[in-house]
């Protein structure tokens, strides 16, 4: 449920557009900031907010893999395994972060598609911001960085903190 | 216009298919103006009666001086357009959305629903490709999943035309399924806790081009190529809408919505399309019986009828005429109705009849305001609403209204007593206390008429309504039945003082407003005639006529608990249920000589029957209907009638013979046909001419003899070559009227009949809108005035007895405005102590933001205490106490 703050937040929003229903998306990103993750429990509340149905919200946020249906850690970290990256070395930095952080609840390691970043492969994302030109050692110590709060991450939905 | 068609005018253009010049009205959609000429072009997405989207890609073709393969589901025809649906180009292009329709598709037709009538089977074998180059492996979903408790999924077989999303949005405002996910896992999904719980999710079924959305009741019940079919209409309410009524070895197996342009355009509601069930319940009565020493004893039919002749003529040489009554017949059809009038009025000599059990409108009002028809609502001026929930009780009425609303931007005023499935879509509203309605309609007229009404609500929808062209349509009835009809009764005086007014009434059970029609009411006779108007016209006809006015439900159950009603006729009645005081109803039972109930069930008011005769029901009788607008439709007969079962007006015929009155009618279409020699309102509507018009016949006919249209087809459901068309809307053609040809012969004959009568029968019945209403008394500040209507899936028989519909049914619990529970001082949910001036039950309570403060809503038969133990119909509200358990 949003908190007080959010509520408010979630009206100025909503107020924003013409019509209610085009804060959907921002309000699961509001929601998905507060919780780290888009829990069930918020579909009604931004239905309600918006003035449409859950099953169109649940429509429009599943659709998209940026709105986390499933609880993950702090950081994503999205690895690109596509044509660019996979050449020079993307699949070995996700095994290797894959493993190195699987039992670590702060981090969710994901396999992604083109980043787009292919000029300065191989890339990956840590909560969307972009690290390229990567080994899986200086992965690490990106990750590491973000960890130890020598990197300020960004939410998981890549709102700037 | 229809909703779902681009923007037309009148202008007509020319333009060239396939190489042939048509004609079509400028901006119609070429998809449509193709096949209107003939020309057939493949769809999934579009469907004529929603918006087109042009989401499928199966409908591209050519046009000249287009770039690109334009869809034809969006292109609007212009003048000297040249398409061309059949080049190869597009043949390539059909031939390759089909194949990668069916990269995704498993191919399960043997196992489908579907299959045989199946548009995605259909299409590739017309316009598709032989053969598929995929091998790899296809996607794979469990297979099918509920989307609720009558519809279900399967995920694997959809082609996500989004057919079924937009109707949930568009046509029923219930968007509770939406696309979810992406690529190939996209999908068809509901939230979670929140079933497609949609009073209209059949339709989606209907319509969905493949087998992706199945009926549970329908699955796997039979190949559609096995199943016969009739057109019909409806009778679960009194929208009357037109199905196509499907059996398979003399077992109902479907209903389809067919698309009466006048009247439900194709659409269905659930409780309609499934209700079918019942007829087959474990639960009917098969064989008459009698009591004999307090036990029922399953007789002959010649012993049963003989028995209640014999109880009738000594009751009448007893006690006289008036001592027999007769509740009901509002389940029936026309010629039910229209036999036992003639029984009961005819030949036994009493008027204490009444097809409405105290929780309708005086039959003075319904026969005589002037009427609206259905569609005028699309054209009206304004709309009010001032009644029941339309959704809950009218539901195909209430997509009507919706639509009249938004598509068409007319003005709707909400005057419900609380809110109701049409409130979201209101221009205004203005909550008035209940029993108050007639200041509410006051301060419309005065509105209307320029002045300032003190109602904020009603001035902005008197300014929307100003400048428009067309009635003003009333839809009236009684907003709850925890108060007498006087408060309605008084709108309507304050409504007749509006120019160009005409009514919708808004009685819900299936042919209440043929049963009225045909006089089973107090003071009427056949026609829209009052007794005292037509005694002169019948009696030569029948045997005899009432001497004086009789009673209404309501009066002939006060006199059966006092002990003066001899023999008292159930037809298809269950007033213990129906009746609002329900404690009344069962002192009637009681208190009654001797109980004859024709009916198809057992109910708490037939159990006590000394005779029951057993009837035929829906499906399984040939006849005619009438709906709220008075239009008469035939009914499809598909089956043949389980056990002994004998048609309600045979009965009355049966009895009449022994009581020494041969009506001397053998078939349905006599008794048709005898109504529309006798009847005024029905001169001319024989049954040759409602079997010729396609959208039946509006009464009065002599009124509508313009707007018949004959029909040039029949049914096309499966078609015979090229595609099945049960997935589009289903429709019957029928001749413009003006090119109607010798097929108008049974028009001219109706003009004929109906002119004679109107010279020689007596005037139909107009109302007197001078009636003398008081006020509702005030409300002591403590109480909570009870509002209680019916919500679709109720405890009636069409419910309860189709195992489909009854796990719907809600429990009842006493709504209420936060702020009135929290005086209370209960939690939500909490068992209080209820009482009015009848009695005092106990029930939970909850909240709900939509009743007004100092109002109490109760459902009227929901599963649980209903509200007819609380109901005082001796005053005109009842008030609520509430109070903790201590
Ligand atoms: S379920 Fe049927 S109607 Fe709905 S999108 Fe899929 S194919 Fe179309
Ligand atoms: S709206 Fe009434 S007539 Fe139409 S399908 Fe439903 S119950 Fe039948
Ligand atoms: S392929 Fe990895 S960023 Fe483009
Ligand atoms: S029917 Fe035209 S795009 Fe689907």
């Amino acid at each position: 449920m949003f908190t007080d703050d959010n509520r408010a937040r979630a009206r100025d929003i909503v107020a924003q557009y013409p019509r209610a229903r085009s804060a959907i998306m921002p309000l699961a990103y509001l929601a998905q900031d507060q919780h780290g993750w888009l829990p069930p429990e918020a579909i009604p509340e931004i239905a309600e907010f918006c003035g449409v149905s859950a099953a169109e919200v649940q429509g429009t946020v599943s659709f998209y893999t940026m709105f986390k249906r499933r609880p993950c850690g702090r950081l994503v970290v999205s690895v690109c395994t596509n044509v660019t990256c996979l050449v020079v070395g993307g699949p070995e930095i996700l095994e290797h972060l894959e493993v190195k952080y699987a039992s670590d609840d702060d981090v969710t390691v994901e396999e992604v598609e083109c980043l787009a970043a292919c000029g300065n492969a191989p890339s990956m994302q840590v909560n969307y911001e972009f690290h390229e030109r990567l080994t899986p050692e200086v992965a690490e110590a990106i990750v590491e960085d973000y960890k130890a709060g020598r990197l300020a991450a960004r939410t998981v939905s890549g709102t700037p903190q | 216009m229809t909703t779902g068609q681009a923007q037309t005018d009148t202008e007509l253009v020319t333009l060239t298919i396939d190489g042939r010049e048509v004609q079509a009205r400028k901006g119609e959609l070429l998809i449509k103006v193709a096949q209107e000429n003939g020309v057939y072009i493949p769809r999934f997405c579009w469907h004529e009666r929603m918006e087109p989207v042009g989401m499928c890609r199966m409908c591209l073709v050519q046009v000249d001086g287009m770039r690109g393969f334009p869809p034809a589901c969006t292109t609007p025809v212009a003048e000297g357009m040249v398409a061309h649906t059949d080049t190869e180009p597009v043949k390539k292009i059909q031939d390759g959305v089909l194949e990668f329709l069916l990269i995704n598709h498993p191919l399960d037709c043997p196992v489908c629903d579907r299959g045989g009538e199946c548009p995605l089977q259909d299409q590739t074998l017309a316009f598709g490709p032989g053969e598929s180059r995929f091998t790899e492996e296809k996607r794979h979903f469990e297979k099918p999943i509920p989307l609720s408790g009558l519809v279900l999924l399967d995920r694997e077989r959809c082609i996500q035309c989004g057919r079924c999303t937009r109707f949930a949005e568009e046509i029923a405002g219930d968007p509770l399924i939406d696309f979810g996910e992406r690529s190939d896992r996209m999908q068809v999904v509901t939230f979670p806790d929140e079933p497609f719980s949609s009073y209209f999710s059949g339709n989606t079924v209907q319509i969905c081009p493949v087998g992706a959305l199945l009926s549970k009741p329908y699955r796997f019940k039979a190949r559609p190529w096995d199943l016969s079919t009739s057109e019909t209409t409806c009778t679960t309410c009194a929208v009357g809408c037109r199905g196509a009524l499907q059996s398979s070895s003399n077992r109902l197996l479907r209903l389809l919505g067919v698309d009466l342009d006048a009247v439900n355009q194709g659409w269905l509601c659930d409780k309609g399309r499934y209700g079918y069930e019942w007829v087959h319940a474990d639960e009917r009565v098969l064989e008459p019986s009698v009591r004999v020493r307090n036990a029922m004893v399953d007789v002959s039919w010649p012993e049963a009828l003989e028995a209640v002749a014999n109880e009738l003529q000594r009751a009448i040489e007893l006690h006289g005429p008036s001592s027999v009554a007769v509740l009901g017949g509002a389940r029936g059809s026309n010629e039910d109705a229209y036999a036992w009038v003639r029984l009961a009025k005819g030949v036994i000599g009493t008027d204490n009849v009444d097809a409405q059990l105290g929780d309708g409108l005086p039959a003075d009002a319904v026969l005589g305001l002037p009427r609206a028809e259905i569609d005028d609502l699309d054209q009206a001026a304004a709309i009010v609403l001032l009644g029941p929930d339309l959704k809950e009780e009218l539901p195909v009425l209430y997509l009507r209204v919706k639509q009249a609303a938004v598509s068409k931007k007319v003005p709707l005023l909400d005057l419900a007593p609380v809110d109701v499935g049409l409130t979201p879509y209101a221009t205004a509203v203005s909550r008035t206390v209940p029993g108050e309605e007639g200041v509410a309609a006051e301060r419309l007229v005065a509105a209307i008429g320029g002045r300032a009404s003190g109602d904020a609500g009603i001035d902005a929808f008197a300014a929307a309504a100003t400048g428009r062209s067309g009635p003003v349509v009333v839809v009236l009835g009684r907003g709850s039945v925890a108060q007498s009809a006087a408060p309605t009764m008084r709108a309507a005086a304050a409504f007749a003082a509006l120019p160009n007014v005409r009514f919708l009434s808004a009685l819900r059970r299936g042919n209440v407003h043929g049963a009225l029609d045909l006089g089973l009411a107090p003071g009427f006779l056949p026609g829209r005639v009052t007794l005292d108007a037509g005694r002169g016209w019948f009696a030569p006809i029948w045997q005899t006529v009432p001497k004086e006015r009789g009673l209404d439900a309501e009066g002939i159950l006060r006199a059966a608990a006092d002990g003066k009603v001899r023999v008292l006729v159930l037809l298809g009645a269950d007033p213990v249920a129906d009746f609002p005081d329900t404690d009344l109803a069962r002192r009637a039972i009681d208190g009654a000589g001797y109980v004859v109930a024709v009916d198809a069930f057992l109910s708490e008011s037939t159990r006590r029957a000394d005779a029951f005769l057993p009837c035929t029901v829906w499906g399984e009788k040939a006849g005619t209907t009438t709906n709220l607008e008075g239009r008469v439709q035939r009914l499809g007969r598909k089956v043949s009638p389980e056990g002994t079962t004998m048609d309600d007006w045979r009965i009355a015929g049966e009895l009449a013979v022994r009581l020494g009155n041969d009506f001397d009618l053998e078939f349905v279409d006599e008794v048709t046909d005898e109504i529309a020699t006798v009847a005024p309102a029905h001169a001319g509507a024989r049954s040759q001419l409602l079997r010729r018009s396609r959208d039946g016949v509006v009464l009065p006919v002599r009124e509508h003899l313009h707007e018949i249209m004959v029909r040039t087809g029949d049914l096309n459901i499966m078609a015979e070559d090229g595609p099945a068309v049960s997935w589009d809307p289903i429709r019957v053609d029928a001749a413009e009227p003006s090119e109607e040809g010798d097929a108008a012969h049974e028009v001219d004959e109706a003009r004929g009949e109906a002119e004679r009568l109107e010279r020689e029968a007596p005037a139909h019945h107009e109302w007197d809108r001078a009636a003398n209403v008081g006020d509702a008394p005030g409300r002591d500040a403590y109480a909570l005035r009870l509002v209680s209507g019916r919500e679709l899936y109720d405890g009636g028989r069409i419910t309860t007895c189709s195992p489909s519909l009854a796990p719907l049914r809600k429990d009842s619990a006493l709504m209420v405005h936060p702020q009135d529970l929290a005086r209370i001082g209960v939690e939500e949910g909490t068992q209080v102590r209820v009482t009015s001036s009848r009695a005092t039950v106990t029930l939970p309570v909850r909240t709900h933001p939509s009743v007004p403060a100092g109002t109490a809503r109760l459902p009227f038969t929901a599963d649980g205490r209903g509200a007819s133990e609380l109901i005082d119909t001796t005053t005109m509200v009842t008030d609520l106490r509430v109070e903790t358990i201590s």
